[in-house]
């Protein structure tokens, strides 16, 4: 019996537990899906090794270094380097290597080609930032060691290409150059370092390579000074331009014997108007140089006389030369014209013949090429090939082959800036009968499959079988809306300002569009995209209208710079509108307000805290004066440590009068005190539903939730704290929590962490937040929850006064009314630090929530919001264990199963998205870095629907065979029955 | 004497327990307070009901220790050599969109406790009242449901300090009998954080418009430090020994005895109540059998009666 009631037990505990979220082996993949990205490619190297398969190796502008297969594009390893740590360079050395220079060429590593293990690591030392620069020279060794040459924080280092020892070291700052090249002639003990020191001052420093040791040096100089670019033109010739940019200088220094010899560049080109730009392609005998649109390509004589080999209309970029068979060498070039690209390889002496040249259909969404790299092979009939790797503006890559576009990487996914989600269409004609029957014998197949996956019947092949069925399921994937609402377009932003719809079923692009008031333009340098907002989200015309979102961006890396604003159709993927460049964008408010055209209004404030209404129409400003007086906005100043509240005044005065332009006044401040300096500021998601005010705790009392949606949460520091861990004292160091209302400006909570210290990221929703910092007392990381609750409803316990209506449930709540609060607290220590933290959000918010917190492994872990209580404590009443209050720990426990992203990571992770599904238990989550995830997500279980391989034939069958038992039972009794009437 | 400063004090205080718990359990403060009550007793009423007033949470040192007093308006007793002097902090405000005017003045003693950090105590305000034009700027006001503003500067010792602290609120949510007006401080050592400027009441929109019968203000202020976080619980190993942790985290509750048993009493329950109604049919077949020529009993008597012939058999 005992026994008995342990099994219970155990069962009990097993059913009300929904802490342990797991998934089976064969569940992976069923509501998941995982993409992996590189970034856009910075630097790619080839590699042609006999013996398996192609491989090029790149780096890119997401810290990534990555060997990807020729043929597919396929990753074969993949390293995420840190935030902070960009990839200066990259090369092969010994062929088995991969060679990276990265940290502004403070760090040198070593990967193993095949399987990208790390072979070795060094620290190069220096203190004077400059360029930095990778040299592998071939044929260069040093007792059976090939050197490896670094210039980098004013240090020419020689490494050792097995071990990565530091060989020798020559500090070359001292003398003030600034090396822009480092030479090894084909076969020589000798490398040159040249270089300028000061404006005009050209210098060449010649040192035996296997010892360090300072050959030569000679110096000389020009008077009219150099401007900084460089093209080395052979191992004994550089071109650089002059400081007006008027005058071509090709120095030679054969020898050490520096030789200068000018040209002016109007002699060579027509239309000098404009400055021209030596572009940093390496080519052999010659250099390009741009002047406007012209790309001009200058041979160099032996003599240094310039002479001008071709002027190229819409040239977009050059490859490197590439030497394949003895001494040819050859290079691409990329034009553009229309929809098409051509790609023109050249051999590098002879200018008038093409080796290949190709012209291939382009997808204008993917905007104009911004690098070539370049690769040769044998063709069957053993003459030379060629392949071109092609970076887009949109970062993809894409690899072409005789003509063909072989495979392409949506790269641009790599750097995904913000997200919004978009419902697809309803389906309109039904589901017609016919495909229903059709698809009926599938339908029973499947199930039978399943029945016999269920009885433990299936053979190997039927369990794959039924997995390939669930996996490819054409029920997730469909463009139409579906009943749970886990089927949605997620809107994502890329760094390019390419906006890409992602189907949540497979994560498949439905659409992308390369925006153009986010390219590079005249007027336009340096366009940034900022944040995607839902526009348009029709309800009522959702059958004939299509929603909309609107997409924010600024010209410019500085937040006075003129934003850009564009309408993008989900549905199609058409641009609607677009306006700028117009005012400066600081801050976007969508207001919880719609026009007839279900248009949501929003709010842009600029920099000169104007605020400015969208969309401009007059209906709009009529919505909005109505409910002028209850806007309220808040900025937060971090540099100088105040938050200050507004309040919308006149229309502004400006040279020209737009009404939809108003002025902000100051409502309230808080300054900060110099000891503290703000460092994260949270609030609450705009959209999330909140289902109950009260809260019913152990003794049948209720507590009420105070449920406010201006709620700010701010986190500070001391001004000495702001830095990593460890450089700071716990005693000089502490961090404070506040909560504020932001139209009143009302202080409700106030809280020091003494010896404690960030980064802070913390979550609010509901009542709560939660908040990650790092205790220097306890040398770990802590998480801590505050929690919020309104006295002023609290004394509405008597049932008589409910019902005599005495209450005061039902009267408004303002924010000019004294709240009366009372917040509970609590700390727990934490493992892991954090990158992100979210929490789960359901449509009527009844399910229990689970905070999502990514790891530094790259990882999401659901930690069930049960444990962050401030209620828990040490014993609980039999009550409050009732109530499901967890017996307090001083740690919070990390559970493997409960790894969202389960065995996956999704490298250099930077957000997390919730949204809420149809389906109440259910929540949606999408989770970005340089990869891509998504998953379904239901915190309390899936109580209020069946699991998707619920075996329908199982209950079918089992009623059928009831039914048969029931009637057969039936005509055996009454036989029975019978012959006992007879006997 | 300090004995019967208490008394008098209680006497006068004695709803306010947790005020007195403050007075009591820190003698100090106890002594310092009974000063404030004869100088102003309505003064701090507001605030000792507050749950959160803590004059006594030690600050940490701000950059400003020097306590040089610079008040630019009246007395200022520098010279005093004990620690604590007086500091005068001038209230300004504003109607709408007019200039700052001066409005009333906060007076507090600063308090320098031996590891240097200074903290306001004792502070009292006495607040202008309204002249004939702004008296009629505040109608304007109440009328246009607009924002009564008023601010202090950020730093006691310094005014203004790195910036003025501004609050605001609705004209029309003061008038009541007379204004009524809440302060709620937020102090960091010599620093003004923010002020928390209210009617002490709700003030729902839509607001009415009300004039106050009489123009002088009712003012309560509060002064308020930082809490001190609760420290993380560190008895990991008492605890949980050698326990299974994640089974500790979630033990099921106890239950009733109907809710552990149910499904064993349900059917214990049907077989009894099977077995009453059978002990039910027993005596009514025999009572049947006996009496068959009664015109009431119909065929499902003698059905029943056959039925259990066939039973017994």
């Amino acid at each position: 019996m005992a026994m008995a009631i342990r099994v219970f037990l155990l069962l009990l505990f097993l059913s009300y537990s929904n802490l342990a979220f797991s998934l089976y082996e064969d569940q992976v993949g069923l509501m998941d899906w995982h993409q992996q990205y590189i970034g856009k490619v910075k630097h790619a190297v080839f590699h042609t090794q006999k013996a398996g398969r192609k491989r090029v190796v790149v780096s890119t502008e997401e810290n990534v270094v990555a060997s990807l297969d020729l043929r597919r594009g396929e990753i074969f390893w993949r390293h995420v380097l840190g935030t902070n740590d960009a990839i200066d360079e990259i090369d092969i050395a010994l062929g088995k290597y991969v060679i990276t220079l990265s940290s502004e060429g403070s760090s040198l590593r070593a990967w193993n080609l095949p399987d990208g293990q790390m072979v070795w690591e060094s620290f190069l030392p220096g203190s004077n930032p400059s360029k930095s620069l990778l040299s592998v020279p071939t044929n260069l060794k040093v007792d059976k060691d090939s050197l490896i040459l670094i210039y980098s924080n004013g240090c020419l280092h020689a490494v050792s290409s097995i071990d990565g020892e530091i060989l020798w070291r020559k500090d070359l700052a001292t003398e003030g150059i600034e090396v822009q090249q480092l030479i090894h002639p084909l076969g020589s003990d000798v490398i040159y370092a040249v270089g300028f020191v000061g404006l005009s001052q050209f210098d060449v420093y010649q040192f035996n390579a296997k010892n360090g040791e300072l050959l030569k040096y000679n110096s000389a100089v020009f008077p009219t000074g150099f401007s900084r670019e460089i093209s080395l033109v052979s191992t004994d010739t550089l071109v650089a331009l002059d400081a007006s940019r008027s005058i071509l200088v090709s120095i030679s220094f054969r020898d050490g014997d520096i030789g200068f010899h000018q040209t002016h560049v109007s002699d060579l080109v027509q239309d000098s108007s404009v400055m021209a730009v030596i572009l940093p392609f390496k080519l052999t005998g010659m250099f390009a140089l741009k002047t406007n649109s012209i790309m001009v390509f200058i041979k160099v004589t032996d003599e240094g006389k310039l002479e001008v080999l071709d002027k190229i209309d819409h040239v977009k970029t050059v490859s490197d030369a590439l030497p394949f068979s003895e001494g040819q060498q050859a290079f691409a070039l990329v034009q553009q014209g229309g929809s098409k690209i051509h790609l023109t390889v050249k051999l590098g002496h002879d200018w008038s013949s093409d080796l290949l040249k190709e012209s291939i259909e382009m997808d204008s969404q993917r905007g104009l090429a911004h690098k070539v790299f370049i690769n040769n092979y044998i063709r069957t009939d053993r003459s030379h090939g060629f392949r071109a790797l092609i970076v887009m503006e949109d970062h993809s890559l894409l690899l072409i082959q005789q003509g063909e576009i072989v495979w392409n990487r949506e790269d641009g996914l790599a750097s995904v800036l913000d997200v919004t989600t978009s419902e697809l269409p309803v389906e309109k004609d039904g589901v017609s009968v016919a495909k229903v029957e059709h698809n009926l014998f599938e339908w029973l197949k499947g199930h039978m499959l399943k029945l016999k996956g269920t009885l433990m019947l299936a053979s190997p092949d039927d369990v794959a079988a039924i997995q390939r069925i669930r996996l490819k399921s054409s029920e997730k994937s469909k463009m139409t809306r579906d009943h749970n609402g886990f089927r949605k377009l997620l809107i994502v932003l890329t760094k390019a300002g390419k906006v890409f719809a992602l189907h949540t079923g497979d994560g498949r692009v439905v659409w992308s569009l390369l925006l153009h008031s986010l390219r590079k333009s005249e007027a336009c340098e340096y366009p940034t995209g900022l944040y995607v907002y839902q526009w348009q989200v029709p309800h009522h015309h959702a059958m004939d209208e299509n929603p909309s979102v609107l997409v924010v961006g600024r010209c410019g890396l500085s937040p006075n710079s003129p934003g850009v604003l564009s309408i993008v159709d989900t549905y199609t993927g058409k641009e609607l509108n677009s306006l700028g460049p117009v005012h400066s964008i600081v801050q976007v408010i969508p207001l919880p307000f719609t026009d007839s055209t279900e248009q949501r209004l929003h709010l842009l404030i600029d920099a000169d805290w104007h605020a400015h209404l969208y969309p401009r129409t007059p209906e709009a400003i009529g919505i909005f004066q109505h409910e002028f007086a209850n806007i309220y906005c808040y900025s937060v100043k971090a540099d100088k440590g105040i938050i200050k509240g507004h309040v919308l005044g006149k229309n502004c005065f400006l040279e020209v009068a737009d009404e939809y332009c108003f002025e902000t006044k100051d409502l309230w401040s808080i300054v900060f005190p110099e000891s503290e300096k703000i460092i994260a500021t949270v609030t609450r998601k705009l959209n999330e539903v909140v289902h109950t005010q009260a809260k019913v705790i152990a003794d049948q009392e209720v507590m009420y939730k105070y449920i406010s949606k201006n709620l700010l949460f701010v986190a500070t520091v001391t001004p000495k704290a702001i830095g990593a861990i460890g450089f700071v004292t716990p005693e000089e160091s502490w961090l404070v929590v506040y909560l504020i209302d932001t139209v009143t400006g009302r202080i409700l909570y106030r809280m020091t962490h003494h010896g404690s210290q960030g980064p802070v990221h913390a979550v609010f929703s509901e009542n709560w937040v939660v908040y990650h910092y790092f205790n220097l007392r306890a040398h770990r990381y802590e998480l801590s929850v505050i929690e919020i609750y309104d006295q002023s409803r609290a004394d509405n316990k008597d049932v008589w006064k409910l019902i005599l209506g005495n209450h005061n449930l039902t009267s408004p709540i303002s924010s000019y009314s004294r709240p009366e609060v009372i917040t509970k607290s609590q700390s727990y220590f934490f493992t892991h630090s954090v990158k992100a933290i979210a929490v789960t959000s359901t449509a009527k918010g009844i399910t229990s929530q689970q905070l999502l917190i990514g790891t530094i492994g790259d990882q999401v872990l659901a930690l069930d919001k049960r444990f962050l209580d401030p209620r828990r404590s040490i014993n609980p009443t039999q009550a409050e264990r009732e109530e499901g209050i967890i017996p307090l720990t001083d740690s919070l426990p990390i559970i493997p199963q409960s790894y969202v992203t389960h065995g996956l990571r999704v490298e250099g992770l930077r957000g997390i998205v919730t949204i809420p599904a149809k389906l109440e238990s259910t929540t949606l989550v999408f989770t970005y870095g340089v990869d891509l995830f998504f998953t379904r997500l239901a915190p309390s279980r899936t109580y209020d629907s069946l699991t998707e391989d619920f075996s329908y034939a199982l209950l079918l069958i089992t009623i059928v065979a009831l039914i048969v038992a029931i009637f057969v039972t039936w005509v055996l009794s009454e036989r029975k029955e019978l012959q006992d009437k007879w006997r | 004497m300090r004995a019967k400063n208490l008394c008098f004090f209680l006497s006068k205080l004695l709803l306010l327990c947790l005020c007195f718990y403050i007075l009591v359990s820190s003698p100090s403060l106890a002594f310092q307070s009974d000063e404030l009550l004869a100088d102003d007793e309505e003064f701090g009423l507001e605030g000792a009901r507050s749950p959160v007033l803590d004059l006594t949470v030690p600050i940490q040192p701000s950059p400003h220790t020097q306590p040089t007093i610079q008040t630019q308006t009246t007395r200022s007793r520098s010279l005093d050599p004990d620690p604590d002097s007086k500091v005068h902090l001038l209230l300004e405000h504003a109607f709408g969109d007019s200039d700052f005017s001066p409005a009333g003045t906060f007076t507090a003693r600063l308090k320098t406790s031996s590891h240097g950090g200074q903290t306001l105590t004792k502070l009292r305000f006495s607040r202008n009242s309204f002249t004939r034009t702004e008296e009629q700027e505040f109608k304007k006001l109440l009328e246009a449901d607009d924002f009564y503003t008023i601010r202090v500067p950020s730093n006691v010792l310094s005014p203004p300090g790195r910036d003025y602290i501004i609050s605001s609120v609705k004209a029309r949510c003061l008038p009541r009998n007379g204004l009524d007006e809440h302060f709620v401080i937020h102090m960091d050592g010599v620093n003004i954080l923010a002020v928390n400027y209210a009617s002490p009441r709700a003030c729902p929109y839509p607001r009415q418009l009300k004039l106050p019968a009489k123009w002088s203000f009712n003012s309560h202020t509060v002064l308020k430090n930082s809490e001190v976080a609760p420290r993380a619980p560190l008895f990991a190993e008492e605890i949980l020994g050698g326990e299974n942790v994640e089974f500790e985290g979630v033990k099921p509750p106890e239950r009733s005895l109907w809710a552990k048993y149910w499904m064993y009493l349900i059917p214990v329950g049907l077989i009894v109540m099977n077995a009453i109604t059978q002990a039910m049919n027993m005596p009514e077949e025999q009572a049947a059998g006996q009496s068959a020529s009664q015109p009431q009993q119909s065929m499902a008597a003698i059905q029943r009666g056959q039925g259990t012939a066939v039973r017994r058999r």
